[in-house]
Parts: structure tokens; C-alpha cells; sequence
């Protein structure tokens, strides 16, 4: 008889395809897996530590490198937590300009998912397509706020920097742009059989198991629930825009792909409604004081971010730091299904499973 | 020309001759690797809609493989403590050599083949199976647990594609009648055998890619995947032959393609004739070239089960069939 | 111009109103140390709907302002400072102010909610502008005056928060099944888009996260947050519930012992507590029994100390 043992592989912090600083631990025995084990923290920075010893304009620039894929969204939902608390009202203006900047950072986002993955699947052109429209999007934030990663745009009470003239036509010229280019990607992988054979029925959970797990975002919309914050509980100016549910039945990782496509589809919609509706002046600040002090007291927000439901938790006794802060980050509790999902999965596809997950570290680590 | 040499007696000149005839072609090999590095970069850059090199050596970056072979050349030799040092150091050695090998058998034109064996295409087949050895003895002598599955992989995935290559040139055989690769170039006088053997040329254009290792069967050395690959602990010049290796691979089975599918250095109608053969040759030799690196830029990787699948199950049937096929159509009509 | 002479009358009434007010509450509140109704409601029901503009808009930034001036007084009085009561200026530079916010959210509200409000019915959104000022003055007013731990009886706000009748469903059902005293306290965090606040009891908070889970009137499927904090004299744990059935969110608290802070782990019941409890034992020191795989998530287990605690001292100081 053939005596085997299990072996057991690290996908070391250092890896190319793990997305970030995360390490892997599993057993495998042949090619099947038999455990695996996420470790995380690499990548942890003590943000909420800090953050008790900083006034909530100076956080800003923390939360933009949580989450700095998105960091349109993070910067929002901060701001969003302490306008709730303070119950501050906000311009039109800074709120469109919100809006347009949000679903953009969530395009942009959703590019590098499906440049990366594919990149994890083999195909190499489809990165550099998804680079060069991102690159698009990166041009028109850079010249509205500077930046072209980490914005530190949002304020409490508005925005800080106001769009330059023509700025909102370039975003209306772009929505077509990106409309013909995602026929192109649909044209150029979504119809590939290889591709279809790779991530088809792979990573497969149900409805209940997601619901379970806390999970948020397109990873609970690919099994068939009708969840997003933007419809359900509209924050901002949501409830102005006409867009849909995005939703899949399936819950493997073809029903991911299809979902996070889609959702730029939605996010274009939403931008051409938003640039159509862009008031034509105003404040993009509301008048707060310079430095701000929440009300003493606690809340919770969430905002969907690419990932899924981002919130942030702001524990205050009305000085001008918050006492505890906490992000509820998506990818961190995206991330508690991998090793169940992984448990008797072969190991090749591995790599397909961890990449429909589209977890940041920076967010998983905080 | 090479056919007199052989005629000749043994001795000191002749075997100058033949040593310096086999450097110059070593030589213009090496050429054509470095030159097909760089087009698979520049063609593949196109399509990724940006430049590819552009800097060294004019617009087109045409000096840029030769700076990266320098560069490899002046890299530290990194050799681990607990490796198989003779069979670490003899296997890129035992990978590249037979790509060389297989080169003498392929007419280049009319006048210009090393070796004009009766049995050619047998000669191919066998010889580049040898390369397998160089990869499983890289992997082993490597004293590393992923070098090894990887190259144990990369060695299932070649062995098995190997039977499906073969059976699909039968057919070529069964119509040309011979396995000398003059004579098959000849029968296809009155018409290519892309045309007149279909399924057998996709056959054997598929399994290729995964003799080749290229895209998309390029699991044996993708580094996005799990396990790096066989050559994870070869680093500089000695990285550098297996990726020659598989260049020169390139350059033989682009030639074999030609030579029996396509024609060879024969022109497609009769009157283009003036043009001469190795003209042509180049020609079509440069199209499957380039038809290789649009599958690289274009496609996504195969799993390795759905590999071994796709070979056994898929194309070795159809193989079959398709030498069923000829035998029928040969019996019944010529 | 004359309506501006108005105006400066009626402001001086309503400094002068407030001012007393804010005295009588003081000593109100000195005498009995509970929290008396606000005041900025009466304000707000007195204001009657007249049907000239001018006139109603006037009378609802009046309202506006009054609330706005109580308000302040009442924050001040709340927090208890011993600052004398403000004088004349500062109390109109005040009602200046709110005046002019008021003002603002009425522009803003007009510009914005052009589709919501009826054509041509200016003073209609101004109106509602006005009373969104003045809610959001009381509230404000709400939010400065709460703290953290409030009385058992939940506030009687002005307006009743549209969670109200959900909290106190939770609350029915939980003490139906529980019985009475297994619930320290329950409120609306108006702070938090009103979401039901309940605080339990340390030795009940498994079972009542059981019911809130199992529960077919309550049927809480999904535990969206679980955090740890650390408030100097105890430690608490925060979850966060949603219901995908009924579409609400409820939030659960307990109180931990900060010296040995244990609590149960709420893995069993939902699945994606797992790795939100060990970042809570990680950061905080808050362990967790029951828990399959507890181990520290982000700094290792070779990490000295607690960061989040407020007492934290870097191991390594010089670094």
C-alpha cells in the first residue's frame, strides 16, 4: 500500500496573485485540500487606535488607504457616520459631486478586479484593458481633487475641492466610452470557453450560507438576494437615481464575475443621471465649524462600497476626537468563508476562488 | 550540399566543415530566438494596445533580447547547498540540446536541409520527447517538493499530448506515403495538406501549444499559479537555457508546421514560382509565429485536470477518427 | 420695515422667554435631577399655520430660533457648566445664527426638493423647511442632553421615532420569553438613523441573541458588526443584527467586568462573529467562550498587551 502524507503549503505573505500581503496555510493531500487556514495582519496598521487621538478631518487620509482600491467610499462613510451624528444637512452640489465620484472610485475598482483575476486566470491582456480605462478614471479625479489614489476628498459636510469647468461633460463623454469597452470585455472573456470551464460551479455556496457568514455585497448578490444599500437604505442622494438590483442566481464564482460587471454597468447609469441632474452652483461644504465635534453618543452607518457593506462606528463624548472608531470592513468578513469554501476543493482552484472573493488587504487588516 | 559532405571521408576537414556549418546555424538560430523574444513582446504589447521595447537599439528596441541575454549572463550563479549538483548542472543541458536536434531533419528549402533522413518526422517526435528528461531531472535535482510536482505536471502534460501530435500527422503520412519531410514538402504539390487534412492540422496545432508550454496550456510555468514551475531554482544563465530551449522549440515546430501543412518553401500557385522558395518559407514560417503569440496574448489558462482531459478524451478520439478517415478516403479514391 | 421692527420685538420676547425657561429648568433639574420634556415642542405647537407667507414664515423662524436658543441653554445646562446665563449678545449672536441656518436649509430644501414640494408653493416648502429646522434643533437638543446610559423608561421624544413599535415588540417578546430584568435598558439611538438600542444583561446575552436569531417574530439571520470597547470603568460589546425578512436592524450591548472581561461567544449562532470576536480578543482582551479557533487575528501571539485598551503601553517604547 502507498503510504501518503498530507503536505502542507504556505501561499506565503509574498505571492503573486494573493492580492496583497496574505498568507495561506494549507494542507493538501494529493491535490485535493483537506484544510485551509487564512492568516492575516500583515497588513495591520492600528487606524482605529490612532484614529482615538485624531480630529475626524485628520482620519480622512487614514481611511483612504484602508480600502485604497475604493477610497472614494471609505472617505465617504466616515464623513457619513459624523454628519449622522451631528445631523448635518448637505449642499446639492457636494452630494452630486459625492455621488459622481463614488460610483467612479467603484468602477475603477471593479477594473482592477477583473483585470486582476484575469491576470490570476491566465489571460494577460484583458490587466493591461482595464489599466488603460481605469487609467481614464484616475485622470478626472486627479484633476477634481489631486490624487489619483488616496483622495482625501470627502469633508464633513461636503467636499473639499469643487469641479473644474468642464469636468462634469468629460464625465458625461465617458460613460459611452466605458460602455463600448465593456461590450469589448464581455466580447473578449466572457464568452471564452476556457475561462467559462474555469469558473463555472467553482466556489459555490448558497443563499443561506452567505446570509450566514455576514456576507455583503456582490458576494450575497451572486446567490440570488436582493441586497443593496444604495436601494434599500438610500444614503446620500440615492433615492434621486433610477438603477436596479444587481443580482445573480448561482453563487460560484460566474455569477461573481457577472455581478461585479454589471455593477459598472449600474454605476454608468447612475453617473449619466447624476451629471444630467448636477445643480449649477452652489456650496460644496455645508457651514460647519472648522473643527468638528460630533454630539456626545454613538452610531453606526453603512454604505456599500465594491466590496460590500462598509460602516463605521463612531463612539463620541463630544470632543473633537472620537473616542472608539471602528470600520466595519467588508473584506474582513468576506474573508471568514475561505476556508470552508476551500475544504475539499482542488487545489487548482485555488486561485480562481480567492480572486472572486475580491478582498483589499488594507481593508482586511484595517 | 550537406548530402556530398556526407559522401566524403572521415577526416579532420570535413569534420571542420561540419562543426563550423553547425555553429553558423547554431548562430542564426540564436538569432532567430532573439528576434522572436522581441516580436512576441512587441506583437503582444500591440494588442495590449501599448508599445512593446522601444528603447534600446532605435524605435523598435531591436537590441533589447541581446541586452537581456548580457544580463542574464552576468548574473550571479546562485547553486542551493542541498541540490544534485551533476544532474542540477546537466539539466538545462539535457532540455535545450534535443531542440537543437530536431532542426537538422526540417528542409528550409530545396536545397538548403543537414540531414535528409528517411524517417524525419520520426526523428522529430522522438527527439523532442527527450526534453521531457531535462525537465523532470531539473525539478528533481532541485531538492524542492514544489520544483518537483511542478515539473512532474509539466511532464504528464507533455507525455500526454505527445500521442495526440502523433496521430494526428498519420493521416499526413497515409497521403504523402513517406516520412521524409522532403518528400511530404513535394506531395504537396497540388495541394496543402491544411486543406486537405483540417481536422488533423487542429489537432495537432492544439497540441502543440502544449508541447510548447505556451499559452493556454502554459501551466508548467505560469507564476501566477500555486507552484512556480520546474525552474524555480534556476536563476540566470541557467534559466536562461530553458527559456532557450523552449524558444528554439518554437522555431522547430513553426517549421514543422509549415513543412507539413503548410506547404513548405513551395508557393501557393504555380506562377508565383519566381519568388523563391526560402522567401516563402519565411512567410509562412512568420504567420504561425505570430498565430502562436495571438493565442498567448488572447487566451486564458487551462486547468491542469481539464488539461489531461482535453488531450486524452477529446483529442485523441478525434485523432483517431481522423486517420480512420483518411484510410477510407485514400482507399476509396486514390 | 415694519416687519423687521416685528421681528426685533419678537426676537427680544423670545430671549427673554428663553432666558427664563432655561432658569426654571435649571432649577428644575437641580431640585428633582430627572429630565423634564423639552421645551422646544410647546414652542413648536404654539406656532400657528396663518396664511399670510410672510407671516408664517416669520412665525416659524421664530419658532425656529426659540428652539434653537432653549436648545443651547438647555446643552449648557446639561452639561452642567457654571457659566453664568449668557448675555444679551451672545444669546442673539445665537439666534442669529440658527436663524441663518434655518434660512439656509429652507434655500437649500427649496432648491433641492423643487420635484417634492407642489408648484408655485413656496411658502408650503418653506414651511416644511422651518420645521425640519426646528426638528433638528430639538433633536439636537435631544442628543446633547442624552448620555450614554439613559433612564429605564425610554425618553418620550416629541416625535415618535418610526422605530418605536419595533423596540417595543423586541422588548415584549424577549421579556415574554426571558422574563422581566434581562434587558438593562432599551432606547432609540436617535443618533444612529433610530436604530432599537438594547443594553442586556452579561448573563443573558447568549439566550437573547439565541431568541433575537431563532425567533420567528424577530428572525435576526444576519449579525452585520461585532466590536469591542473599551470605556475606562467597563468593557462593552457592540453587535449589530439585521433581519433579512423584516428588513431591520437591531443593536445588542453588554456591559463587561474590565478587569476580566468574558463574555459568550456568539460564533455558534452566527458564523460571522468568528473572526470580528477574535479581532475583539486580539485588540481588547475580551475572551470569548465557546468560541472554536480563538487566537490573535492581527498582531500574533507573541504580541505583549492590548492596544485598543485605553491604558495601552507600547511594549517598546524606545521604538
Amino acid at each position: 500500500m502507498i503510504r501518503t502524507e498530507e503536505m502542507m503549503l504556505n501561499v506565503g505573505p509574498q505571492h503573486p496573485s494573493t492580492h496583497g500581503v496574505f498568507r495561506l496555510v494549507v494542507k493538501i493531500d494529493g491535490e485535493i485540500i483537506t484544510e485551509a487556514r487564512p492568516v492575516v495582519g500583515y497588513l495591520h496598521r492600528g487606524t482605529e487606535k490612532i484614529a482615538e487621538s485624531l480630529q475626524y478631518t485628520q482620519i480622512i487620509p487614514y481611511t483612504d488607504r484602508m480600502d485604497y482600491v475604493s477610497a472614494m467610499t471609505t472617505n465617504y462613510v466616515l464623513c457619513h457616520a459624523v454628519e449622522t451624528m451631528m445631523e448635518l444637512e448637505i449642499p446639492d452640489r457636494a452630494e452630486y459631486l459625492r455621488v459622481i465620484t463614488m460610483e467612479m472610485s467603484r468602477m475603477a475598482s471593479h477594473l482592477v478586479w477583473w483585470g486582476t483575476y484575469l491576470l490570476d486566470i491566465g489571460a494577460v491582456s484583458p490587466f493591461l484593458f482595464a489599466f488603460r480605462d481605469r487609467e481614464m478614471i484616475l485622470d478626472m479625479i486627479n484633476e477634481l481633487c489631486g490624487a489619483r489614489l488616496t483622495f482625501n476628498y470627502m469633508r464633513v459636510g461636503g467636499v473639499k475641492w469643487d469641479a473644474p469647468d468642464g469636468w462634469i461633460q468629460k464625465v458625461k463623454e465617458f460613460v459611452p466610452y466605458m460602455r463600448e469597452q465593456l461590450q469589448g470585455y464581455h466580447q473578449l472573456v466572457t464568452g471564452n470557453e476556457i475561462f467559462m470551464q474555469r469558473v463555472k460551479g467553482v466556489g459555490k455556496y448558497t443563499k443561506e450560507e452567505a446570509i450566514e457568514y455576514g456576507l455583503t455585497g456582490p458576494m450575497l448578490r451572486c446567490t440570488g438576494v436582493k441586497s443593496d444599500l444604495r436601494i434599500d437604505e438610500p444614503y446620500s442622494i440615492y433615492n434621486r437615481f433610477n438603477f436596479d438590483y444587481v443580482v445573480e442566481e448561482g453563487g460560484d464564482a460566474w455569477a461573481r464575475y457577472h455581478v461585479r460587471l454589471k455593477d459598472i454597468e449600474t454605476s454608468l447609469k447612475i453617473l449619466e443621471q447624476a451629471c444630467e441632474q448636477f445643480p449649477e452652483n452652489g456650496e460644496i461644504l455645508a457651514k460647519v465649524p472648522k473643527i468638528i465635534k460630533a454630539p456626545k453618543g454613538e452610531t453606526f452607518v453603512k454604505i456599500e462600497s465594491p466590496r460590500g457593506e462598509i460602516g463605521c462606528y463612531i463612539a463620541s463624548d463630544g470632543k473633537k476626537e472620537p473616542y472608539r472608531l471602528k470600520f466595519r470592513r467588508p473584506s474582513f468578513y468576506n474573508l471568514q468563508l475561505l476556508s470552508k469554501l476551500l475544504k475539499g476543493e482542488n487545489m487548482a482552484n485555488l486561485v480562481a476562488i480567492l480572486g472572486s472573493f475580491d478582498i483589499i488587504l488594507g481593508e482586511v487588516d484595517g | 550540399m550537406i548530402e556530398d559532405l556526407l559522401q566524403t571521408s572521415p577526416g579532420l576537414y570535413t569534420f571542420s566543415i561540419f562543426f563550423l556549418l553547425a555553429v553558423v546555424f547554431l548562430l542564426i538560430t540564436l538569432a532567430f530566438v532573439c528576434y522572436g523574444i522581441l516580436a512576441e513582446r512587441k506583437v503582444m504589447g500591440y494588442m495590449q494596445l501599448r508599445h512593446g521595447p522601444k528603447f534600446l537599439g532605435g524605435r523598435f528596441g531591436l537590441l533589447q533580447t541581446i541586452a537581456d541575454v548580457l544580463k542574464l549572463l552576468i548574473k550571479e550563479d546562485i547553486m542551493p547547498r542541498v541540490i544534485d549538483k551533476p544532474l542540477f548542472i546537466i539539466a538545462p543541458v539535457i532540455a535545450f540540446a534535443p531542440s537543437f536536434m530536431v532542426l537538422v531533419t526540417i528542409p528550409f528549402t530545396d536545397k538548403f536541409q543537414f540531414a535528409d533522413i528517411g524517417i524525419g518526422l520520426l526523428y522529430y517526435v522522438a527527439i523532442s520527447g527527450m526534453t521531457i528528461v531535462g525537465i523532470v531531472t531539473g525539478g528533481w535535482a532541485s531538492n524542492n517538493k514544489y520544483a518537483l510536482l511542478g515539473s512532474m505536471r509539466a511532464a504528464a502534460q507533455m507525455i500526454s499530448y505527445e500521442i495526440p501530435l502523433v496521430m494526428s500527422v498519420l493521416g499526413i503520412i497515409l497521403l504523402s506515403g513517406s516520412l521524409n519531410l522532403n518528400d511530404i514538402v513535394l506531395a504537396q504539390k497540388h495541394g496543402w495538406y491544411i486543406l486537405l487534412q483540417p481536422i488533423g492540422f487542429v489537432i495537432f496545432f492544439f497540441a502543440s501549444f502544449a508541447e510548447l508550454n505556451r499559452s493556454p496550456f502554459d501551466l508548467a510555468e505560469a507564476e501566477s499559479e500555486l507552484i512556480a514551475g520546474y525552474h524555480i531554482e534556476y536563476s540566470g544563465f541557467r534559466w536562461a537555457f530553458f527559456m532557450l530551449a523552449e524558444y528554439v522549440y518554437l522555431f522547430a515546430m513553426s517549421s514543422l508546421i509549415t513543412v507539413i501543412f503548410l506547404g513548405g518553401w513551395l508557393a501557393p500557385f504555380a506562377f508565383l514560382d519566381f519568388i523563391p522558395g526560402a522567401v516563402w518559407f519565411s512567410l509562412k514560417f512568420c504567420f504561425v509565429i505570430f498565430v502562436y503569440i495571438w493565442f498567448r496574448t488572447t487566451m486564458p489558462r487551462m486547468r491542469a485536470d481539464h488539461l489531461m482531459e482535453t488531450g486524452w478524451k477529446i483529442l485523441l478520439p478525434i485523432a483517431l477518427a481522423n486517420i480512420f478517415l483518411t484510410a477510407l478516403i485514400k482507399s476509396l479514391f486514390f | 420695515m415694519s416687519g423687521e421692527k416685528d421681528l426685533e420685538q419678537l426676537k427680544k420676547e423670545a430671549v427673554a422667554k428663553a432666558k427664563a425657561a432655561a432658569l426654571a429648568k435649571r432649577q428644575a433639574m437641580e431640585a428633582s435631577g430627572t429630565q423634564k420634556p423639552l421645551e422646544p415642542e410647546k414652542v413648536g405647537e404654539e406656532a400657528p399655520v396663518s396664511g399670510d407667507d410672510a407671516d408664517l414664515a416669520k412665525q416659524k423662524a421664530i419658532a425656529a430660533a426659540k428652539a434653537k436658543a432653549a436648545a443651547a441653554a438647555k446643552a449648557k445646562a446639561a452639561a452642567g457648566g457654571a457659566e453664568a446665563p449668557a448675555s444679551d449678545d451672545e444669546k442673539a449672536k445665537a439666534i442669529a445664527a440658527a436663524k441663518a441656518k434655518a434660512a439656509a436649509a429652507a434655500k437649500a430644501k427649496a432648491t433641492a426638493g423643487g420635484a417634492d414640494a407642489p408648484a408655485g408653493d413656496d411658502e408650503k416648502a418653506r414651511a416644511i423647511a422651518a420645521a425640519k429646522a426646528k426638528a433638528i434643533a430639538a433633536a439636537k437638543a435631544k442628543g446633547a442632553a442624552a448620555t450614554a446610559g439613559d433612564a429605564a423608561a425610554p425618553v418620550e421624544p416629541e416625535k415618535p421615532s418610526p422605530n418605536q413599535p419595533y423596540l417595543d415588540k423586541y422588548v415584549k417578546v424577549i421579556e415574554e420569553n426571558l422574563g422581566k430584568g434581562v434587558i438593562e435598558e432599551y432606547y432609540i439611538n436617535k443618533l444612529s438613523k433610530d436604530v432599537p438600542t438594547l443594553v442586556v444583561k452579561k448573563d443573558f446575552y447568549f439566550k437573547i441573541a439565541q431568541f433575537f436569531k431563532y425567533n420567528e417574530q424577530l428572525g435576526f439571520n444576519s449579525l452585520t458588526e461585532l466590536h469591542g470597547s473599551d470605556f475606562e470603568t467597563y468593557m462593552e460589546i457592540y453587535v449589530h443584527l439585521f433581519s433579512y425578512k423584516t428588513r431591520q436592524y437591531v443593536v445588542l450591548k453588554v456591559k463587561l467586568d474590565r478587569d476580566d472581561p468574558t463574555i459568550d461567544s456568539l460564533e455558534p449562532i452566527w458564523k460571522s462573529a468568528n473572526w470580528p470576536e477574535c479581532e475583539a480578543y486580539d485588540l481588547l482582551g475580551i475572551k470569548f467562550t465557546g468560541h472554536p479557533d480563538l487566537h490573535r487575528i492581527m498582531l500574533g501571539e507573541d504580541w505583549v498587551g492590548y492596544p485598543l485598551r485605553k491604558d495601552y503601553k507600547p511594549y517598546d517604547v524606545e521604538v
